[in-house]
Protein backbone atom coordinates (compact mmCIF):
# COMPACT_ATOMS: atom_id res chain seq x y z
CA UNK A 1 0.00 0.00 0.00
CA UNK A 2 2.74 2.44 0.99
CA UNK A 3 4.74 1.35 -2.01
CA UNK A 4 1.74 1.92 -4.25
CA UNK A 5 1.22 5.39 -2.82
CA UNK A 6 4.84 6.30 -3.41
CA UNK A 7 4.59 5.20 -7.04
CA UNK A 8 1.41 7.18 -7.43
CA UNK A 9 3.17 10.33 -6.24
CA UNK A 10 6.12 9.72 -8.55
CA UNK A 11 3.81 8.93 -11.46
CA UNK A 12 1.76 12.08 -11.05
CA UNK A 13 4.94 14.16 -10.91
CA UNK A 14 6.30 12.65 -14.09
CA UNK A 15 2.88 12.84 -15.70
CA UNK A 16 2.68 16.56 -14.96
CA UNK A 17 5.85 17.18 -16.93
CA UNK A 18 4.61 15.06 -19.84
CA UNK A 19 1.27 16.82 -19.73
CA UNK A 20 2.81 20.27 -20.05
CA UNK A 21 4.81 19.20 -23.09
CA UNK A 22 1.88 17.32 -24.60
CA UNK A 23 -0.15 20.54 -24.64
CA UNK A 24 2.33 21.98 -27.12
CA UNK A 25 1.89 19.00 -29.45
CA UNK A 26 -1.84 18.94 -29.22
CA UNK A 27 -2.35 22.67 -29.74
CA UNK A 28 -0.16 22.82 -32.81
CA UNK A 29 -1.85 19.75 -34.22
CA UNK A 30 -5.24 21.28 -33.49
CA UNK A 31 -4.54 24.50 -35.29
CA UNK A 32 -2.52 23.46 -38.34
CA UNK A 33 -2.83 19.69 -38.35
CA UNK A 34 0.88 18.95 -38.20
CA UNK A 35 2.98 17.12 -35.64
CA UNK A 36 5.71 19.46 -34.48
CA UNK A 37 8.48 16.93 -33.95
CA UNK A 38 10.86 19.69 -32.91
CA UNK A 39 8.75 20.31 -29.81
CA UNK A 40 10.69 17.81 -27.69
CA UNK A 41 13.85 19.65 -28.58
CA UNK A 42 12.28 22.96 -27.72
CA UNK A 43 11.73 21.39 -24.30
CA UNK A 44 15.41 20.39 -24.24
CA UNK A 45 16.44 23.93 -25.17
CA UNK A 46 14.25 25.08 -22.29
CA UNK A 47 16.17 22.91 -19.82
CA UNK A 48 19.50 24.32 -21.02
CA UNK A 49 18.32 27.91 -20.89
CA UNK A 50 17.05 27.32 -17.36
CA UNK A 51 20.40 25.88 -16.37
CA UNK A 52 22.36 28.74 -17.92
CA UNK A 53 20.17 31.40 -16.34
CA UNK A 54 20.34 29.61 -13.02
CA UNK A 55 24.13 29.45 -13.13
CA UNK A 56 24.19 33.10 -14.07
CA UNK A 57 22.07 34.04 -11.08
CA UNK A 58 24.29 32.00 -8.77
CA UNK A 59 27.30 33.79 -10.19
CA UNK A 60 25.59 37.11 -9.58
CA UNK A 61 25.10 36.08 -5.99
CA UNK A 62 21.34 35.84 -5.89
CA UNK A 63 20.84 33.21 -3.23
CA UNK A 64 17.17 33.57 -2.35
CA UNK A 65 15.78 30.36 -3.82
CA UNK A 66 12.18 31.47 -4.55
CA UNK A 67 13.39 34.67 -6.22
CA UNK A 68 15.97 32.81 -8.29
CA UNK A 69 13.41 30.22 -9.37
CA UNK A 70 10.98 32.91 -10.43
CA UNK A 71 13.57 34.79 -12.45
CA UNK A 72 14.78 31.60 -14.12
CA UNK A 73 11.23 30.61 -14.94
CA UNK A 74 10.37 33.94 -16.54
CA UNK A 75 13.57 34.32 -18.55
CA UNK A 76 13.49 30.72 -19.66
CA UNK A 77 9.87 31.04 -20.79
CA UNK A 78 10.62 34.15 -22.81
CA UNK A 79 13.77 32.82 -24.46
CA UNK A 80 12.34 29.38 -25.19
CA UNK A 81 9.18 30.96 -26.56
CA UNK A 82 11.30 32.96 -28.97
CA UNK A 83 12.91 29.70 -30.09
CA UNK A 84 9.44 28.31 -30.71
CA UNK A 85 8.50 31.40 -32.68
CA UNK A 86 11.68 31.25 -34.74
CA UNK A 87 11.23 27.59 -35.60
CA UNK A 88 7.71 28.27 -36.80
CA UNK A 89 8.76 31.31 -38.78
CA UNK A 90 11.75 29.66 -40.44
CA UNK A 91 10.68 26.09 -40.95
CA UNK A 92 6.89 25.90 -41.04
CA UNK A 93 5.38 29.14 -42.25
CA UNK A 94 7.12 29.13 -45.65
CA UNK A 95 5.76 25.64 -46.22
CA UNK A 96 2.20 26.35 -45.24
CA UNK A 97 -0.09 25.35 -48.06
CA UNK A 98 2.52 23.00 -49.42
CA UNK A 99 1.94 19.24 -49.45
CA UNK A 100 1.15 17.57 -46.16
CA UNK A 101 4.46 15.84 -45.54
CA UNK A 102 6.63 18.91 -46.12
CA UNK A 103 6.24 20.49 -42.66
CA UNK A 104 6.68 17.06 -41.08
CA UNK A 105 10.04 16.66 -42.78
CA UNK A 106 11.20 20.14 -41.77
CA UNK A 107 9.99 19.41 -38.24
CA UNK A 108 12.32 16.43 -38.04
CA UNK A 109 15.00 18.60 -39.61
CA UNK A 110 14.52 21.31 -37.00
CA UNK A 111 14.69 18.68 -34.29
CA UNK A 112 18.11 17.55 -35.54
CA UNK A 113 19.26 21.15 -35.96
CA UNK A 114 18.34 22.05 -32.39
CA UNK A 115 19.99 18.93 -30.99
CA UNK A 116 23.21 19.58 -32.84
CA UNK A 117 23.13 23.26 -32.05
CA UNK A 118 22.99 22.49 -28.33
CA UNK A 119 25.57 19.74 -28.69
CA UNK A 120 27.99 22.11 -30.39
CA UNK A 121 27.41 25.09 -28.14
CA UNK A 122 26.96 23.30 -24.81
CA UNK A 123 28.97 20.14 -25.28
CA UNK A 124 27.86 16.57 -25.44
CA UNK A 125 28.45 15.72 -21.81
CA UNK A 126 25.82 15.51 -19.10
CA UNK A 127 25.12 18.76 -17.33
CA UNK A 128 24.41 18.36 -13.63
CA UNK A 129 22.67 20.74 -11.27
CA UNK A 130 22.88 20.53 -7.50
CA UNK A 131 19.50 19.87 -5.88
CA UNK A 132 18.02 23.30 -5.30
CA UNK A 133 14.83 22.43 -3.53
CA UNK A 134 15.29 19.95 -0.75
CA UNK A 135 13.20 18.59 2.06
CA UNK A 136 9.68 17.29 2.01
CA UNK A 137 7.17 15.25 3.92
CA UNK A 138 7.38 11.70 5.15
CA UNK A 139 4.32 9.55 5.66
CA UNK A 140 3.90 6.15 7.33
CA UNK A 141 7.16 6.57 9.18
CA UNK A 142 6.39 3.58 11.41
CA UNK A 143 5.96 1.12 8.58
CA UNK A 144 8.83 -0.53 6.75
CA UNK A 145 8.34 1.57 3.60
CA UNK A 146 8.41 5.31 4.19
CA UNK A 147 6.48 7.35 1.63
CA UNK A 148 8.25 10.49 0.54
CA UNK A 149 6.56 13.54 -0.87
CA UNK A 150 9.34 16.00 -1.59
CA UNK A 151 8.87 19.74 -1.81
CA UNK A 152 10.08 19.49 -5.38
CA UNK A 153 7.25 17.14 -6.27
CA UNK A 154 4.74 19.44 -4.61
CA UNK A 155 6.15 22.35 -6.57
CA UNK A 156 5.90 20.48 -9.87
CA UNK A 157 2.36 19.31 -9.31
CA UNK A 158 1.13 22.68 -8.05
CA UNK A 159 2.81 24.60 -10.89
CA UNK A 160 1.34 22.23 -13.44
CA UNK A 161 -2.15 22.51 -12.01
CA UNK A 162 -1.93 26.30 -11.88
CA UNK A 163 -0.59 26.54 -15.41
CA UNK A 164 -3.20 24.20 -16.78
CA UNK A 165 -6.01 26.14 -15.16
CA UNK A 166 -4.58 29.42 -16.47
CA UNK A 167 -4.20 27.86 -19.87
CA UNK A 168 -7.73 26.50 -20.01
CA UNK A 169 -9.00 29.95 -19.08
CA UNK A 170 -6.87 31.49 -21.79
CA UNK A 171 -8.31 29.15 -24.40
CA UNK A 172 -11.91 29.41 -23.30
CA UNK A 173 -12.22 33.04 -22.21
CA UNK A 174 -9.79 35.31 -23.98
CA UNK A 175 -10.02 36.68 -27.52
CA UNK A 176 -6.77 34.92 -28.38
CA UNK A 177 -8.14 31.56 -27.27
CA UNK A 178 -11.32 32.14 -29.23
CA UNK A 179 -9.38 33.04 -32.33
CA UNK A 180 -7.27 29.91 -31.91
CA UNK A 181 -10.36 27.77 -31.73
CA UNK A 182 -11.76 29.59 -34.74
CA UNK A 183 -8.57 29.02 -36.76
CA UNK A 184 -8.66 25.40 -35.72
CA UNK A 185 -12.07 24.94 -37.28
CA UNK A 186 -11.83 27.09 -40.39
CA UNK A 187 -8.78 29.25 -40.81
CA UNK A 188 -9.97 30.75 -44.11
CA UNK A 189 -13.16 31.95 -42.52
CA UNK A 190 -11.28 33.23 -39.48
CA UNK A 191 -9.08 35.22 -41.79
CA UNK A 192 -12.12 36.70 -43.52
CA UNK A 193 -13.39 37.86 -40.14
CA UNK A 194 -10.22 39.88 -39.73
CA UNK A 195 -8.17 37.45 -37.67
CA UNK A 196 -4.49 37.39 -38.52
CA UNK A 197 -4.17 33.64 -38.92
CA UNK A 198 -0.37 33.65 -39.25
CA UNK A 199 -0.01 35.54 -36.03
CA UNK A 200 -2.45 33.28 -34.25
CA UNK A 201 -0.44 30.24 -35.37
CA UNK A 202 2.80 31.88 -34.24
CA UNK A 203 1.29 32.59 -30.85
CA UNK A 204 0.24 28.96 -30.59
CA UNK A 205 3.85 27.92 -31.08
CA UNK A 206 4.98 30.54 -28.58
CA UNK A 207 2.51 29.30 -25.97
CA UNK A 208 3.47 25.68 -26.52
CA UNK A 209 7.16 26.53 -26.23
CA UNK A 210 6.60 28.54 -23.05
CA UNK A 211 4.85 25.58 -21.43
CA UNK A 212 7.60 23.26 -22.64
CA UNK A 213 10.17 25.54 -21.04
CA UNK A 214 8.35 25.33 -17.71
CA UNK A 215 8.36 21.56 -18.08
CA UNK A 216 12.05 21.75 -18.94
CA UNK A 217 12.84 23.82 -15.90
CA UNK A 218 11.01 21.41 -13.64
CA UNK A 219 12.66 18.43 -15.31
CA UNK A 220 16.03 20.03 -14.63
CA UNK A 221 15.22 20.64 -10.98
CA UNK A 222 13.71 17.19 -10.50
CA UNK A 223 16.29 15.03 -12.21
CA UNK A 224 19.27 17.34 -11.82
CA UNK A 225 21.01 16.16 -14.96
CA UNK A 226 20.40 17.03 -18.59
CA UNK A 227 22.04 16.49 -21.95
CA UNK A 228 21.37 17.51 -25.51
CA UNK A 229 19.53 14.29 -26.28
CA UNK A 230 16.80 14.28 -23.61
CA UNK A 231 14.35 16.08 -25.88
CA UNK A 232 13.92 13.07 -28.10
CA UNK A 233 12.60 10.47 -25.66
CA UNK A 234 10.70 12.93 -23.49
CA UNK A 235 9.23 14.54 -26.60
CA UNK A 236 8.09 11.21 -28.02
CA UNK A 237 6.55 10.29 -24.68
CA UNK A 238 4.67 13.57 -24.55
CA UNK A 239 3.55 12.99 -28.12
CA UNK A 240 2.29 9.57 -27.07
CA UNK A 241 0.46 11.29 -24.24
CA UNK A 242 -1.16 13.71 -26.65
CA UNK A 243 -2.30 10.85 -28.90
CA UNK A 244 -3.50 8.80 -25.94
CA UNK A 245 -5.63 11.70 -24.69
CA UNK A 246 -6.87 12.49 -28.18
CA UNK A 247 -4.69 14.76 -30.25
CA UNK A 248 -6.19 18.20 -30.66
CA UNK A 249 -7.88 18.07 -27.26
CA UNK A 250 -6.42 20.09 -24.39
CA UNK A 251 -7.92 18.16 -21.47
CA UNK A 252 -6.90 15.07 -23.41
CA UNK A 253 -3.27 16.15 -23.41
CA UNK A 254 -3.34 16.70 -19.66
CA UNK A 255 -5.04 13.37 -19.01
CA UNK A 256 -2.79 11.56 -21.47
CA UNK A 257 0.32 13.02 -19.84
CA UNK A 258 -0.84 11.88 -16.45
CA UNK A 259 -1.64 8.38 -17.71
CA UNK A 260 1.68 7.95 -19.50
CA UNK A 261 3.49 9.11 -16.36
CA UNK A 262 1.56 6.64 -14.23
CA UNK A 263 1.94 3.74 -16.64
CA UNK A 264 5.66 4.28 -16.88
CA UNK A 265 6.14 4.61 -13.13
CA UNK A 266 4.00 1.63 -12.18
CA UNK A 267 5.59 -0.52 -14.85
CA UNK A 268 9.05 0.32 -13.51
CA UNK A 269 7.89 -0.33 -9.96
CA UNK A 270 6.14 -3.65 -10.42
CA UNK A 271 7.74 -5.11 -13.54
CA UNK A 272 11.07 -4.36 -15.16
CA UNK A 273 12.43 -0.84 -15.34
CA UNK A 274 14.21 -1.61 -18.61
CA UNK A 275 10.89 -2.00 -20.37
CA UNK A 276 9.21 1.15 -19.10
CA UNK A 277 9.44 2.86 -22.48
CA UNK A 278 8.09 -0.25 -24.15
CA UNK A 279 5.10 -0.15 -21.81
CA UNK A 280 4.40 3.48 -22.62
CA UNK A 281 4.68 2.96 -26.35
CA UNK A 282 2.68 -0.25 -26.20
CA UNK A 283 -0.13 1.87 -24.81
CA UNK A 284 0.20 4.05 -27.87
CA UNK A 285 -0.13 1.02 -30.13
CA UNK A 286 -3.19 -0.20 -28.24
CA UNK A 287 -4.83 3.21 -28.34
CA UNK A 288 -4.18 3.59 -32.05
CA UNK A 289 -5.71 0.17 -32.72
CA UNK A 290 -8.78 0.32 -30.52
CA UNK A 291 -9.45 4.04 -29.99
CA UNK A 292 -7.82 5.93 -32.84
CA UNK A 293 -9.24 9.29 -31.80
CA UNK A 294 -7.88 8.94 -28.28
CA UNK A 295 -9.65 9.07 -24.92
CA UNK A 296 -11.10 12.56 -25.16
CA UNK A 297 -10.61 13.25 -28.85
CA UNK A 298 -13.40 13.88 -31.27
CA UNK A 299 -13.62 11.36 -34.01
CA UNK A 300 -12.98 13.00 -37.32
CA UNK A 301 -16.08 13.11 -39.48
CA UNK A 302 -15.23 13.27 -43.16
CA UNK A 303 -16.86 16.26 -44.74
CA UNK A 304 -18.80 15.32 -47.82
CA UNK B 1 -32.85 57.22 -68.99
CA UNK B 2 -29.63 55.67 -70.14
CA UNK B 3 -28.09 59.08 -70.85
CA UNK B 4 -28.39 60.06 -67.19
CA UNK B 5 -25.59 59.12 -64.87
CA UNK B 6 -26.98 56.50 -62.52
CA UNK B 7 -27.20 57.34 -58.86
CA UNK B 8 -24.65 54.74 -57.78
CA UNK B 9 -21.89 56.34 -59.84
CA UNK B 10 -22.01 59.43 -57.62
CA UNK B 11 -21.04 57.89 -54.34
CA UNK B 12 -19.61 54.43 -54.87
CA UNK B 13 -18.55 52.21 -52.01
CA UNK B 14 -17.00 49.67 -54.33
CA UNK B 15 -15.50 50.35 -57.70
CA UNK B 16 -14.46 47.37 -59.79
CA UNK B 17 -12.43 48.30 -62.85
CA UNK B 18 -11.35 45.98 -65.64
CA UNK B 19 -11.29 42.96 -63.38
CA UNK B 20 -9.97 39.87 -65.13
CA UNK B 21 -9.38 36.50 -63.54
CA UNK B 22 -7.79 33.69 -65.49
CA UNK B 23 -7.26 30.14 -64.32
CA UNK B 24 -4.75 28.73 -66.77
CA UNK B 25 -6.52 28.95 -70.11
CA UNK B 26 -9.94 29.58 -68.62
CA UNK B 27 -11.05 33.17 -68.31
CA UNK B 28 -13.54 33.18 -65.45
CA UNK B 29 -14.02 36.93 -65.45
CA UNK B 30 -13.30 39.03 -68.48
CA UNK B 31 -12.72 42.76 -68.14
CA UNK B 32 -15.52 43.37 -65.69
CA UNK B 33 -16.25 46.87 -64.48
CA UNK B 34 -19.08 47.87 -62.21
CA UNK B 35 -19.84 50.12 -59.31
CA UNK B 36 -21.74 49.46 -56.11
CA UNK B 37 -23.31 52.57 -54.63
CA UNK B 38 -23.10 53.46 -50.98
CA UNK B 39 -26.23 52.48 -49.10
CA UNK B 40 -27.49 50.38 -52.01
CA UNK B 41 -28.27 46.73 -52.29
CA UNK B 42 -26.39 45.74 -55.41
CA UNK B 43 -27.17 42.31 -56.82
CA UNK B 44 -24.82 40.30 -58.94
CA UNK B 45 -26.78 37.77 -60.97
CA UNK B 46 -26.17 35.40 -63.81
CA UNK B 47 -26.54 31.78 -64.81
CA UNK B 48 -24.52 29.08 -63.07
CA UNK B 49 -20.84 29.36 -63.84
CA UNK B 50 -21.11 33.01 -64.83
CA UNK B 51 -18.25 33.91 -62.47
CA UNK B 52 -20.21 35.58 -59.68
CA UNK B 53 -18.49 33.78 -56.83
CA UNK B 54 -15.13 34.35 -58.52
CA UNK B 55 -15.83 38.08 -58.34
CA UNK B 56 -16.45 37.68 -54.60
CA UNK B 57 -13.28 35.68 -54.20
CA UNK B 58 -11.33 38.46 -55.90
CA UNK B 59 -12.92 41.06 -53.64
CA UNK B 60 -12.14 39.23 -50.43
CA UNK B 61 -8.60 38.19 -51.15
CA UNK B 62 -9.22 34.50 -51.91
CA UNK B 63 -7.84 35.02 -55.38
CA UNK B 64 -5.40 37.59 -56.65
CA UNK B 65 -6.97 38.96 -59.83
CA UNK B 66 -4.98 38.55 -63.01
CA UNK B 67 -5.74 42.12 -64.00
CA UNK B 68 -7.80 45.00 -62.76
CA UNK B 69 -8.38 47.18 -59.79
CA UNK B 70 -10.91 46.95 -56.98
CA UNK B 71 -11.30 50.09 -54.90
CA UNK B 72 -13.27 50.29 -51.71
CA UNK B 73 -14.06 53.77 -50.45
CA UNK B 74 -15.08 54.13 -46.85
CA UNK B 75 -17.51 56.65 -45.47
CA UNK B 76 -14.67 58.76 -44.17
CA UNK B 77 -13.23 58.99 -47.67
CA UNK B 78 -10.36 56.62 -47.09
CA UNK B 79 -9.95 54.15 -49.91
CA UNK B 80 -8.30 50.76 -50.20
CA UNK B 81 -7.15 48.71 -53.14
CA UNK B 82 -8.58 45.37 -52.18
CA UNK B 83 -6.52 43.29 -54.60
CA UNK B 84 -3.37 44.41 -52.81
CA UNK B 85 -4.44 43.79 -49.24
CA UNK B 86 -3.76 40.67 -47.23
CA UNK B 87 -6.81 38.55 -46.57
CA UNK B 88 -7.37 39.45 -42.93
CA UNK B 89 -6.80 43.15 -43.59
CA UNK B 90 -9.62 43.21 -46.10
CA UNK B 91 -11.97 42.64 -43.23
CA UNK B 92 -10.02 44.45 -40.53
CA UNK B 93 -8.91 47.60 -42.38
CA UNK B 94 -11.01 47.90 -45.52
CA UNK B 95 -14.09 46.58 -43.70
CA UNK B 96 -15.50 44.15 -46.19
CA UNK B 97 -17.32 41.15 -44.74
CA UNK B 98 -18.62 38.17 -46.63
CA UNK B 99 -20.59 34.97 -46.30
CA UNK B 100 -20.37 31.82 -48.38
CA UNK B 101 -22.72 29.71 -50.45
CA UNK B 102 -22.26 26.89 -47.99
CA UNK B 103 -22.48 27.66 -44.30
CA UNK B 104 -19.12 28.28 -42.69
CA UNK B 105 -19.92 28.91 -39.07
CA UNK B 106 -17.57 27.73 -36.36
CA UNK B 107 -19.96 24.92 -35.59
CA UNK B 108 -18.31 23.71 -32.37
CA UNK B 109 -18.38 27.15 -30.84
CA UNK B 110 -21.48 28.70 -29.33
CA UNK B 111 -23.61 31.20 -31.20
CA UNK B 112 -22.34 33.98 -28.97
CA UNK B 113 -18.70 32.97 -29.44
CA UNK B 114 -19.17 33.04 -33.20
CA UNK B 115 -20.19 36.68 -32.92
CA UNK B 116 -17.34 37.48 -30.52
CA UNK B 117 -14.75 35.98 -32.86
CA UNK B 118 -15.95 38.49 -35.43
CA UNK B 119 -15.00 41.27 -33.00
CA UNK B 120 -11.61 39.74 -32.37
CA UNK B 121 -9.39 42.67 -33.30
CA UNK B 122 -11.19 45.13 -31.09
CA UNK B 123 -11.06 42.74 -28.13
CA UNK B 124 -7.46 41.82 -28.78
CA UNK B 125 -6.43 45.48 -28.53
CA UNK B 126 -8.58 46.02 -25.47
CA UNK B 127 -7.02 43.04 -23.72
CA UNK B 128 -3.50 44.29 -24.48
CA UNK B 129 -2.93 41.21 -26.60
CA UNK B 130 -4.48 38.75 -24.20
CA UNK B 131 -2.54 39.62 -21.05
CA UNK B 132 -5.45 41.69 -19.79
CA UNK B 133 -7.81 38.88 -20.72
CA UNK B 134 -6.15 36.39 -18.42
CA UNK B 135 -6.17 38.72 -15.44
CA UNK B 136 -9.58 40.15 -16.22
CA UNK B 137 -8.56 43.81 -16.22
CA UNK B 138 -11.49 46.25 -15.98
CA UNK B 139 -10.60 47.84 -19.32
CA UNK B 140 -10.92 44.46 -21.03
CA UNK B 141 -14.10 43.54 -19.20
CA UNK B 142 -15.66 46.78 -20.33
CA UNK B 143 -14.72 46.06 -23.95
CA UNK B 144 -15.98 42.52 -23.70
CA UNK B 145 -19.25 43.73 -22.26
CA UNK B 146 -19.70 46.04 -25.21
CA UNK B 147 -18.86 43.22 -27.61
CA UNK B 148 -21.45 40.99 -25.96
CA UNK B 149 -24.01 43.78 -26.16
CA UNK B 150 -23.34 44.16 -29.85
CA UNK B 151 -23.68 40.42 -30.32
CA UNK B 152 -26.93 40.44 -28.34
CA UNK B 153 -28.23 43.27 -30.51
CA UNK B 154 -27.73 41.18 -33.64
CA UNK B 155 -29.02 38.00 -32.08
CA UNK B 156 -32.13 39.90 -31.13
CA UNK B 157 -32.44 41.21 -34.66
CA UNK B 158 -32.28 37.76 -36.19
CA UNK B 159 -34.50 36.38 -33.44
CA UNK B 160 -32.28 33.76 -31.83
CA UNK B 161 -31.24 35.60 -28.68
CA UNK B 162 -32.55 32.74 -26.53
CA UNK B 163 -30.15 30.32 -28.23
CA UNK B 164 -26.97 32.32 -27.62
CA UNK B 165 -25.25 29.48 -25.78
CA UNK B 166 -26.18 26.71 -28.21
CA UNK B 167 -23.42 25.29 -30.38
CA UNK B 168 -23.79 27.04 -33.73
CA UNK B 169 -23.87 23.72 -35.56
CA UNK B 170 -27.02 22.69 -33.69
CA UNK B 171 -29.14 25.55 -35.00
CA UNK B 172 -31.70 24.95 -37.73
CA UNK B 173 -30.51 25.71 -41.24
CA UNK B 174 -32.34 29.01 -41.66
CA UNK B 175 -31.03 30.32 -38.35
CA UNK B 176 -27.48 29.34 -39.32
CA UNK B 177 -27.86 31.36 -42.51
CA UNK B 178 -28.96 34.42 -40.62
CA UNK B 179 -26.33 33.89 -37.94
CA UNK B 180 -23.70 34.07 -40.66
CA UNK B 181 -25.04 37.44 -41.71
CA UNK B 182 -25.09 38.58 -38.09
CA UNK B 183 -21.51 37.43 -37.68
CA UNK B 184 -20.44 39.32 -40.77
CA UNK B 185 -22.21 42.40 -39.42
CA UNK B 186 -20.41 42.11 -36.10
CA UNK B 187 -17.13 42.83 -37.85
CA UNK B 188 -18.49 46.34 -38.43
CA UNK B 189 -18.31 46.30 -42.25
CA UNK B 190 -18.78 49.08 -44.77
CA UNK B 191 -19.68 46.56 -47.42
CA UNK B 192 -21.42 43.26 -46.78
CA UNK B 193 -20.94 40.62 -49.49
CA UNK B 194 -23.53 37.85 -49.37
CA UNK B 195 -23.13 34.78 -51.54
CA UNK B 196 -26.58 33.28 -52.10
CA UNK B 197 -28.01 34.00 -48.66
CA UNK B 198 -31.44 32.68 -49.68
CA UNK B 199 -30.19 29.31 -50.94
CA UNK B 200 -32.20 26.51 -49.37
CA UNK B 201 -34.57 28.77 -47.48
CA UNK B 202 -38.32 28.25 -47.56
CA UNK B 203 -40.53 31.15 -48.75
CA UNK B 204 -41.19 32.34 -45.25
CA UNK B 205 -37.51 32.35 -44.28
CA UNK B 206 -36.71 33.97 -47.58
CA UNK B 207 -39.17 36.75 -46.78
CA UNK B 208 -37.59 37.21 -43.33
CA UNK B 209 -34.21 37.42 -45.00
CA UNK B 210 -35.45 40.19 -47.28
CA UNK B 211 -36.61 42.12 -44.25
CA UNK B 212 -33.25 41.61 -42.57
CA UNK B 213 -31.33 42.84 -45.60
CA UNK B 214 -33.58 45.88 -46.02
CA UNK B 215 -33.14 46.56 -42.34
CA UNK B 216 -29.35 46.38 -42.66
CA UNK B 217 -29.48 48.80 -45.56
CA UNK B 218 -31.93 51.27 -44.06
CA UNK B 219 -31.17 51.24 -40.35
CA UNK B 220 -27.51 50.31 -40.27
CA UNK B 221 -26.68 52.12 -43.50
CA UNK B 222 -24.50 49.31 -44.73
CA UNK B 223 -24.05 48.72 -48.45
CA UNK B 224 -24.75 45.17 -49.59
CA UNK B 225 -23.40 43.25 -52.54
CA UNK B 226 -25.51 40.19 -53.18
CA UNK B 227 -25.23 37.08 -55.30
CA UNK B 228 -28.60 35.45 -55.59
CA UNK B 229 -30.54 33.04 -57.75
CA UNK B 230 -33.87 33.63 -56.08
CA UNK B 231 -35.44 36.25 -58.33
CA UNK B 232 -38.06 37.22 -55.76
CA UNK B 233 -35.23 38.30 -53.48
CA UNK B 234 -33.25 40.01 -56.22
CA UNK B 235 -36.11 41.90 -57.82
CA UNK B 236 -37.76 42.64 -54.49
CA UNK B 237 -34.96 44.36 -52.67
CA UNK B 238 -32.12 45.36 -55.01
CA UNK B 239 -31.49 48.93 -56.00
CA UNK B 240 -29.07 48.01 -58.72
CA UNK B 241 -28.41 44.79 -60.61
CA UNK B 242 -25.33 43.67 -62.50
CA UNK B 243 -25.80 40.69 -64.81
CA UNK B 244 -22.90 38.41 -65.71
CA UNK B 245 -22.76 35.69 -68.30
CA UNK B 246 -19.62 33.66 -68.94
CA UNK B 247 -17.55 36.20 -67.04
CA UNK B 248 -18.73 39.14 -69.12
CA UNK B 249 -21.05 41.85 -67.95
CA UNK B 250 -24.11 41.85 -70.16
CA UNK B 251 -26.28 44.33 -68.35
CA UNK B 252 -26.20 46.83 -65.54
CA UNK B 253 -29.06 48.91 -64.19
CA UNK B 254 -32.15 49.18 -62.03
CA UNK B 255 -34.40 46.13 -61.57
CA UNK B 256 -36.93 47.48 -64.09
CA UNK B 257 -34.21 48.09 -66.61
CA UNK B 258 -32.84 44.57 -66.16
CA UNK B 259 -36.27 43.03 -66.37
CA UNK B 260 -36.80 44.59 -69.78
CA UNK B 261 -33.28 44.37 -71.14
CA UNK B 262 -33.37 42.11 -74.23
CA UNK B 263 -29.77 41.00 -73.55
CA UNK B 264 -30.70 39.66 -70.17
CA UNK B 265 -33.89 38.10 -71.38
CA UNK B 266 -32.04 36.37 -74.17
CA UNK B 267 -29.18 35.16 -72.04
CA UNK B 268 -30.90 34.36 -68.83
CA UNK B 269 -34.30 35.41 -67.62
CA UNK B 270 -36.02 35.43 -70.98
CA UNK B 271 -35.44 31.82 -71.83
CA UNK B 272 -37.36 30.69 -68.83
CA UNK B 273 -40.11 33.26 -69.30
CA UNK B 274 -40.54 32.40 -72.95
CA UNK B 275 -40.85 28.77 -72.14
CA UNK B 276 -43.39 29.54 -69.47
CA UNK B 277 -45.38 31.73 -71.84
CA UNK B 278 -45.33 29.06 -74.50
CA UNK B 279 -46.47 26.47 -72.02
CA UNK B 280 -49.29 28.64 -70.72
CA UNK B 281 -50.20 29.67 -74.29
CA UNK B 282 -50.43 26.16 -75.62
Amino acid sequence: MEYFLQQLINGVTLGSIYGLIAIGYTMVYGIIGMINFAHGDIFMVGTFISLIVFMGLVALGITSVPLALLIVLIISMIVTASYGWTVERLAYRPLRGSFRLAPLITAIGMSIVLQNYIQVTQGARNRPLQPVITGGFQFFEDSEFVVNLSNMQILIIVTTVVLMIAFSLLISKTPLGRSQRACEQDSKMASLLGINVDRTISLTFVMGAALASVAGFMYLLYYGVIDFYIGFVVGIKAFTAAVLGGIGSLPGAMLGGLLIGLIETFWSAYFTIEYKDVAAFYMLALVLIFLPSGLLGRSEVEKV
Amino acid sequence: MSSLIPEWENNPVLNVEHLTMKFGGLTAIDNLSFVAGRGDITALIGPNGAGKTTVFNCLTGFYKPTEGMVTLTQRGGESFLLERLEEHRICYKAKVARTFQNIRLFSNMTVLENLLVAQHNKLMLASYFTIGGIFGLPHFREAEKRAIEKAAYWLDKIGIIDRADTAAGDLPYGDQRRLEIARAMCTGPELLCLDEPAAGLNPRESHDLNQLLLNIRDEENISILLIEHDMSVVMGISDHIVVLDYGVKISDGTPEFIRNDPNVIAAYLGVEEDELEQESGS
